[in-house]
């Protein structure tokens, strides 16, 4: 997977959206635009379901500790690809980030049902290759390819 | 198989139906419970109920994104009001029980497996 392979699939989609940070106002609605793009492009519903939940994950994430940042959508016959590029506080310890439980989360996130140190152990558990990369103070990238194999039914 | 939709569940728990009053013969296949949205991301199906205390407007999403049959709030705490008006926009049906959890959740699925256990058997 972490061969340069994905370079040469063809896109046939593309596009990236605009996530603002420090607030849920309208948390999960880039995952809701994805979700309904990916269902257009007629992908099976197991690569919906987990590209939607991994999107959600790193919107959220955005909404919790970033100032701004984006979400890139790539589709090719093979592979969803999501990355999430962020500009905010960064994360200090990697490794600490994605122990399961673990989480920087403020009393109010917390009371919100987020910040429960589940959001990169899903995005792990769900995409097929997962790399994240954080400068501190400058922000934070995820990368996400979910393959999709035979599921595609071509669009 | 014998089916539970919403409509049964509203009856049977007398429910107070917030949005979604239209969309009651929603088929309902299980549910889940939580209050940690990344644990019902990571857990809930396609065509669950979905049993929670959040009332803020962020279950919406998590709703919408998972394609709940619909989502019970309990102890009769109304969703907040921008709860109420982005799920008249997505299409989530919201219903409020006027009960504790422990038991919202014990008489869902009661109904749900003694639906199940009325299947005819072959």
């Amino acid at each position: 997977m972490t061969k340069n392979v994905l370079s040469h699939d063809t896109a046939i989609y593309e596009n990236s959206f605009h996530v603002e940070g420090g607030t849920f106002e309208n948390a999960g609605h880039v995952s809701s635009q994805i979700k309904a793009l990916l269902k257009r492009l007629k992908l099976s519903k197991e690569v919906v379901r987990r590209a939607a939940l991994v999107t959600y994950e790193a919107e959220i994430n955005i909404c919790s500790y970033a100032d701004r940042g984006q979400i890139v959508l790539r589709v090719t016959p093979e592979h969803v690809t999501v990355e999430a590029i962020d500009e905010g506080q960064g994360i200090v310890d990697i490794d600490l980030a994605m122990q399961a439980g673990y989480s920087t989360a403020t009393e109010k996130i917390r009371e919100m049902g987020f910040g429960a140190g589940m959001g990169l152990c899903n995005i792990k558990n769900f995409s097929d290759f997962f790399r994240i990369t954080s400068e501190i103070g400058k922000g934070t990238h995820l990368k996400m390819v979910i393959r999709i194999d035979k599921d595609f039914d071509g669009i | 198989m014998l089916k539970v939709n919403l409509d049964i569940i509203v009856k049977e728990l007398d429910l107070r139906v917030i949005t979604g009053a239209d969309r009651l013969d929603a088929e309902v296949t299980g549910g889940y419970v939580g209050d940690l949205l990344s644990d019902v991301m990571a857990n809930s199906k396609e065509g669950d109920v979905w049993i929670t205390r959040q009332i803020h407007q962020n279950i919406v999403a998590v709703a919408s994104l998972k394609d709940h049959a619909g989502i019970i709030l309990i102890q009769g705490a109304d969703p907040a009001p921008d709860t109420v008006e982005k799920a008249r926009k997505e299409g989530v049906t919201i219903m409020v029980a006027d009960m504790p959890g422990f038991e919202a959740i014990g008489r869902v699925y009661n109904l749900i497996n003694a639906k199940k256990r009325e299947e005819p058997s072959v």
